[in-house]
């Protein structure tokens, strides 16, 4: 789960990294008054989606007075941000972050993710901040340190005295780094976080150290213990689809190809999905039912995948272990009936029940295409989406 | 023996007495695994599925002898329950619980090296169909009936996706020595190169299909001990072609999110390492008999 920037920032603030003076802002009027408020000579006006490179895509305005401050928050306010982050759809403006705009000597580089290799968490930091971690890693892989934090003793003090030794920081910043540090590795674990990044992280021209941008991310399976944070989501910067579908136990990911898909188990989904390719169609979805799908989930898969108008036909694979065919095929039976569908629908069932599962299909006397193998269904389920879209054309 | 369990494996069955573990236990007896009972904290001196129930794995230990167990825990005790097996002395343990936060597995990790790696458990999953030695033992969730009993291992991220294999497999006679679900989580138990490892010290396996899928770097580590260790046939698919990069596709540990983590960069690897890959997930079967036939073993 992702939060905004306010939200990473003002979370990091209480394990005692220093931030700019800032406030929220939900209106023109209200982006002045917090300026006002911070006091100074030049803010900084950041539209708050969840994506980085906010800058490059005009979200982030650098302002004097409030008549600045007020065109820029109206501008910013409601507008869709595309970055190469948002993907084409883009993500929209609701909530802006008023700061003190800070003077700097240096910028840097910090983050914290989870290292699958060594299963530990990992500090890379670079002297090289400001820029994307993969553009570091591209044009200046040797200004990376990497640590790895034993688990059971946490940071050591002297590990991250040696990241801000190694950093270039003078001797008067050996301790505030240390302690930002410090103070991020806990937040990070106390906090079921998957990712920490302050970039950049300045260097002030009063020689203060200072948080400049912060994103975090959290283990969604963690938020059971963490009610505080489960709080900071904000549907409004996910996909529309993926929300409706994840409030209802499935799995979902939207993509740009026609042919929706339904299927149990992430691995046979994306398989389904190769297969489709290969075929020469494109999914439209990723759709996970997970197991012990009863007919009830299978209509709200269904409803999920149709919420986007642009579905010319529908596949339904699935291999019960723990599902049952029969509880799959009364529930798409009970979709089709429900919700009209119109578009070819291909289904193939193995497993748990399958008998009884394509019997419920065949004296349904519903126009249900059924398929034996994953070959065939794929095969199908395109040959279908091309007859549609051919006739759809003509 | 196969790999992992067989007949003679003593399985306990952590969350025993609740709804799946109840359900997964009778289906783990009627396939004929030797189940000698279960843990529940709180019900121990109780009969369940005609077996004594325990509070503590140690207890259960003690009295069966057992020496695996399988964790239908839910997600915010699992990570305990885990410990708790390899603290008891347990051999081999599955965990087949989803949901279990990353931190928590670390934790377990680290935990696990306190142990010299001969009393090391091993264990299988988080998020997985668990292990079926078939005509043996099951310690899972999958249909027990699609593997024919066999010669070739089968080593996997995915559940549905094994049992896709295992029934393309069956249905051109191909049996399955033991079949090994490591779990869809980013951290988690035996990786693809462990298993591998086992597989290729077993008399019973002749060649090995490993399915991947897109996210870490465990079958680009599996392909290095092929390509410096493995002696038998290696027959692979990495699902997740059509993925993008960034987006988590289901499994947790489903995920691009750095260099050689696609499932194109992966088949690539596996194919310099000299491991056969099946060109799409309805060729499984196929290329594994043709990888048999081409090195001249029966399937």
């Amino acid at each position: 789960m992702d939060i905004h920037e306010y939200q990473a920032k003002e979370l990091l603030n209480h394990f005692g990294i220093p931030i700019p003076r800032g406030g929220l802002a939900y209106s023109p009027e209200q982006a002045t008054y917090r300026a006002r408020e911070i006091g100074g000579e030049r803010w900084v006006v950041k539209a708050q989606i969840h994506s980085g490179a906010r800058g490059k895509a005009g979200g982030i305005r650098v302002c004097k007075n409030d008549q600045e401050i007020w065109s820029a928050a109206d501008d910013l306010l409601g507008r869709k941000l595309v970055t190469h982050r948002t993907g084409p759809r883009g993500k929209t403006v609701y909530r802006l972050y008023i700061e003190e705009a800070t003077v700097f000597d240096r910028e840097l580089y910090i983050g914290l993710v989870l290292d699958r290799k060594s299963e530990r968490v990992m500090i890379v930091s670079s002297m090289v901040g400001g820029m994307e971690i993969e553009d570091i890693t591209e044009s200046e892989p040797d200004s990376l340190i990497r640590t790895s934090v034993d688990p059971a003793v946490g940071l050591g003090e002297f590990q991250a005295r040696e990241i801000a030794f190694g950093l270039g920081l003078e001797s008067s910043q050996i301790g505030q780094m240390t302690q930002i540090l410090l103070g991020c590795y806990r937040a990070f674990s106390e906090m079921d976080a998957t990712m920490v990044e302050i970039n950049p992280l300045v260097v002030g021209r009063d020689g203060h150290l200072v948080a400049l941008d912060a994103k975090m991310s959290f283990d969604e399976n963690a938020l059971f213990r963490l009610p505080k944070i489960a709080e900071l989501r904000d549907k409004s910067q996910e996909d529309a689809r993926e929300t409706y579908a994840a409030d209802r136990g499935l799995s979902y990911v939207g993509l740009d190809g026609r042919i929706g898909c339904i299927i149990n188990g992430a691995g046979l989904a994306m398989a389904t999905m190769d297969m489709i390719k290969q075929e020469g169609g494109e999914p439209a979805n990723f759709l996970d039912i997970g197991g012990g799908a009863s007919p009830e989930r299978v209509v709200k898969a269904f409803k999920a995948v149709l919420a986007d108008s642009t579905v010319d036909a529908l596949l339904v694979n699935i291999f019960a272990g723990i599902n049952r065919c029969d509880w799959v095929a009364e529930g798409v039976v009970l979709a089709v009936r429900e919700l009209n569908i119109a578009v070819p629908l291909v289904v193939r069932l193995a497993g748990t029940n399958e008998a009884e599962g394509r019997k419920i299909l065949s004296q349904s006397g519903l126009p249900i295409i059924v398929a034996d193998t994953l070959a065939d269904a794929a095969q199908k389920v395109v040959h279908a989406w091309r007859t549609a879209s051919t006739d759809a054309a003509a | 023996m196969a790999i992992l369990i067989d007949q003679h494996t003593k399985v306990l069955i952590q969350g025993f007495t609740g709804r799946i573990g109840t359900f997964h236990g009778k289906e783990m007896i009627d396939y004929g695994t030797t189940v000698v009972g279960g843990v529940t904290p709180g019900k121990g001196g109780s009969i369940h599925l005609d077996r004594p129930v325990f509070n503590t794995v140690k207890g259960a230990v003690e009295e069966t002898g057992a020496d695996a167990s399988i964790i239908f825990v839910p997600p915010p005790f699992a990570a305990d329950s885990i410990m708790e097996a390899a603290d008891a002395g347990i051999k081999y343990c599955v965990c087949i619980t989803d949901g279990i936060p990353a931190q928590d597995m670390i934790r377990v990790k680290r935990f696990m090296r306190r142990y010299r790696a001969e009393n090391r458990m091993i264990l299988t999953g988080p998020n997985c169909a668990g292990t079926i030695s078939p005509g043996k033992a099951m310690m899972g969730i999958m249909p027990g009936s699609i593997y024919r009993p066999g010669r070739v291992g089968i080593v996997g991220r995915s559940g549905t996706l094994g049992y896709e294999a295992a029934s393309q497999m069956n249905a051109l006679g191909i049996g399955v020595s033991t079949s090994v679900g490591i779990g869809g989580d980013p951290i988690n138990g035996f990786s693809f190169k462990d298993v591998l490892a086992l597989f290729e010290e077993d008399p019973e396996t002749d060649a090995v299909m490993m399915i991947g899928e897109i996210g870490g770097p465990q079958e680009a580590d599996a392909a290095q001990f092929v390509r410096d260790h493995m002696t038998k046939p290696v027959i692979a698919y990495v699902a997740g072609l059509s993925a993008p990069k960034g987006r988590r596709m289901g499994h947790a540990g489903a995920i691009i999110s750095a260099f050689g983590e696609s499932a194109q960069e992966k088949v690539e690897i596996l194919k310099e390492a000299g491991v056969t890959v099946a060109p799409n997930p309805s060729s499984l079967g196929q290329t594994v008999l043709e990888t048999l036939t081409t090195c001249g073993i029966a399937a």
